[in-house]
């Protein structure tokens, strides 16, 4: 139920890279309210310098995180995706299969809530 | 096959201790018997040659055992010519009563190793041994009866690999730290005492012959074990005989594994200290045929710095759950203490593979501590066995400068600046194996920002130096400049007296004096006429004309307009006193002097004016420089304020 979302905020995010000529990998790249009105979730996007996307989707039932937070997670989404790259038997494009990167994923993510 | 405890030929029945047991079991296998028991001959000869005794003798060993009479050896002649043999080499004559007592075991050279090689077929090559130790250790916790299951990855080692010693710690956990420790260090060891002591633990170990025998054949097999671990032909071949018998310390890494790590090692990359990169070790590690996936869950566990690329202790980790994996062992989820590269220091780089038991001792001391401390996993302790990998990490650094992007460059300056700051938050939440990885992507991701800090700052710098030339320039023109002028302007104003030679006008005058003149030639003219008026008109007019004439000379013709705005102004400064003759006395009086003036003047206007060019291109080029920097500022607080929010997280 949630790939809806993320699609279409993925409209959003690319909007925001071409109109944006500098600071592509600025970590707070998309940072969106909420997409809509009715819904109560919020959902953060994050651009590598590989034009690898990161979207959080963050309910707003739970107090809402702070954006230092956000950023602090998408780093480390970021550095726990690296060490995923760098296995050479991945091939990017492939679903993630590392249970280290699961495990930050998972820990981060009970962490927020 | 039957092994009896007692060898009868022609009734006589002989009885074997357990060693010679299973040296002759040993033996008996190697000559290959076939299914009634036969022994094929050649091989029984070869062992008899190999048994260094001289041909009669083996003659007469022939004879007494009775496989003359039988035209073969069976089982029962050959345990007895073993024995007699054994006697013979003691010096005792070949006879069945010198059997009887107690004989140490015949001594094969060269047999020894094709005893250990079991092998149906092979020659008896010196390549073969590893595989001989391997198959012998691996099949050491099998009750001899599982000989023919042996047999069968013999049948595989046909093809010649390397993979034995993977192999050679199968001997079961009691044996494994003492047997495999002193195998390979059978020289130093003290003959059979060692030998005797676990003979007792190990019923039907087919190694114990080899630890009985001499020490020299050790070290004959030591050597031999170089070249073969040397030539490889495939991963996946050498694991698939592989059938070791991990108990208790699967994945601790022996010396010969290592050993043979290193020489695979060399032959992907020769520098030991080097990297070998992610996509060689792929390729590497894919001819083991294990599934991508395992593989992947594998290179994870071993590249524990997370750089894509293996250094020497974190390939033989990997090698080393791969022949785990490959023997049938679940893969950790974590890496285990004793494969951590931390942990693998002390042994790579202290022991030699032909040092004395000691070294392995001090190893295994420092294993215990080193586990200990990396299964802390503090901070501290990663941080100093960090420094053990610096070496590594300096030279893994500038290899991988090339291939990955420059904003990992600072990262070995970074971390222990940011290991402290960022791991202490994080360190509850991250795996033990993962720690030093974080440090690494942490360092990565503000290095980013750090770069950019850094390049910002640079290029305030450059600006302050061309500031300093320019005003260095500057300062020595507008030196010059003001000390001319200075000269120039004093004796304008000081108009008569002061006159010295300094002022050849300048060929081109700017053309617009006519303020300054008007407004130096003011006073110049106020002083003038006045002086014109006092004195009588002969000397102004001398003067005014020997000007006027040089003045005309060189033709300055701003002069005149000079002169007749000069007329209103003079006739202006003296109008009660204005006749035509006064006024063109005064306006050629005030005209004479002011020439002189004038030409100063003009020169200080002149080199006014240059150093007002000078300086308005200087006040525009710094302008442009305060522009920048002003940009350069906006962002670096802009940044700052980015990083503040970070920081604080």
């Amino acid at each position: 139920m949630f790939h809806y979302t993320v699609h279409t905020s993925l409209d959003v995010v690319e909007e925001k890279i071409s109109g944006v000529g500098k600071a592509l990998a600025d970590q707070r790249e998309l940072y969106l309210g909420l997409l809509y009105p009715t819904e109560d979730y919020k959902v953060y996007g994050y651009v590598t310098n590989s034009k690898v996307k990161f979207v959080i989707v963050v309910d707003s039932s739970n107090t809402s995180l702070r954006d230092n937070e956000i950023r602090s997670m998408f780093r480390k989404l970021h550095n726990s995706f690296t060490d995923v790259m760098c296995n050479p038997f991945y091939n990017p494009g492939d679903p993630i299969q590392s249970k280290a990167f699961d495990s930050i994923v998972s820990t981060m993510m009970v962490q927020a809530c | 096959m039957d092994q009896g405890s007692a060898a009868g030929t022609g009734g006589t029945f002989i009885s074997l201790s357990d060693t010679e047991q299973r040296c002759y079991s040993g033996l008996y296998a190697l000559c290959q018997p076939d299914s009634s028991g036969k022994l094929a001959a050649g091989k029984v000869a070869e062992l008899f040659r190999a048994s260094q005794l001289p041909a009669e003798t083996l003659h007469q060993v022939t004879e007494v055992c009775g496989a003359k009479r039988l035209g073969y050896f069976g089982c029962g002649q050959f345990y007895v010519a073993l024995k007699l043999m054994a006697a013979a080499q003691v010096g005792l004559p070949v006879r069945l009563e010198s059997v009887a007592g107690e004989l140490p075991l015949p001594v094969f050279v060269g047999i020894m190793n094709e005893l250990e090689m079991r092998y149906p077929n092979h020659p008896s090559t010196n390549e073969s041994q590893p595989h001989i130790l391997g198959s012998l250790t691996g099949s050491a916790p099998r009750p001899p009866a599982d000989r023919p299951v042996l047999r069968h990855p013999d049948t595989s080692m046909d093809k010649q690999e390397a993979w034995s010693p993977p192999r050679s710690p199968g001997i079961s956990p009691p044996r494994s730290p003492s047997a495999y420790r002193s195998y390979p260090y059978g020289a130093q060891r003290n003959g059979t005492d060692t030998l005797l002591a676990h003979d007792g633990n190990v019923p039907g170990r087919l190694s114990v012959p080899q630890e009985n025998s001499s020490p020299s054949h050790y070290s004959l097999k030591l050597q031999s074990e170089h070249p073969v671990i040397t030539c490889v032909a495939s991963v996946e071949r050498l694991v698939e005989r592989a059938e070791i018998d991990y108990s208790d310390e699967p994945w601790r890494i022996t010396e010969e594994q290592r050993e043979y790590y290193t020489n695979q090692f060399r032959s992907l990359q020769p520098d030991l200290n080097a990297l070998i990169m992610g996509t060689v070790a792929k390729n590497f590690f894919t001819k083991s045929k294990l599934p991508i996936p395992e593989l992947s869950h594998i290179w994870e566990l071993s590249d524990v710095d997370k750089d894509g690329a293996l250094t020497f202790p974190e390939f033989c980790t990997a090698f080393h759950l791969i022949v785990a994996r490959k023997n049938g062992y679940p893969l950790p989820e974590t890496l285990p203490a004793t494969l951590r590269p931390g942990f693998v220091e002390p042994g790579v780089v202290t022991v030699p593979p032909s040092e004395a038991t000691e070294p392995l001792i001090v190893f295994d001391d420092k294993m215990m501590p080193g586990a200990n401390q990396l299964e802390m996993g503090s901070v501290d302790l990663q941080m100093t066995s960090r420094p053990g990998v610096t070496a590594k990490q300096d030279t893994r650094d500038e290899s991988r400068k090339p291939e990955f992007s420059p904003k990992r460059i600072p990262d070995p300056h970074e971390k222990p600046i940011q290991r402290v700051s960022t791991l202490k938050p994080d360190s509850p939440q991250e795996l033990d194996a993962n720690m030093k990885s974080r440090t690494r992507p942490r360092s990565y991701s503000s290095t980013s920002i750090d770069d950019a800090m850094k390049k910002v700052e640079e290029p305030p710098t450059p600006p302050p130096r061309p500031q300093k030339t320019h005003s260095r320039a500057s300062s020595l023109d507008l030196n010059k400049l003001f000390q001319q002028s200075g000269q120039g302007s004093r004796p304008s104003q000081h108009s008569l007296s002061a006159k010295s030679g300094w002022l050849p006008p300048p060929p081109a005058l700017p053309p617009r004096p006519p303020a300054t003149q008007i407004f130096s030639f003011l006073p110049g003219s106020e002083k003038s006429s006045q002086k014109a008026v006092q004195q009588p008109n002969f000397a102004d007019f001398s003067k005014f004309r020997e000007e006027d004439s040089t003045l005309r000379h060189q033709g300055h013709a701003p002069q005149k307009p000079v002169r007749r705005k000069l007329h209103p102004e003079s006739e202006s400064a003296t109008p009660p006193s204005a006749t035509p003759y006064s006024a063109a006395t005064l306006t050629k009086s005030t005209q004479r002097p002011p020439p002189k003036q004038k030409r100063e003047i003009q020169m200080a206007i002149r080199k006014n004016r240059e150093t007002n060019a000078v300086l308005t291109r200087l006040n525009s080029e710094l302008q442009q420089q305060l522009k920048v920097v002003h940009r350069e500022r906006v962002t670096l607080e802009s940044q700052l304020e980015l990083l503040r929010p970070v920081a604080s997280t």
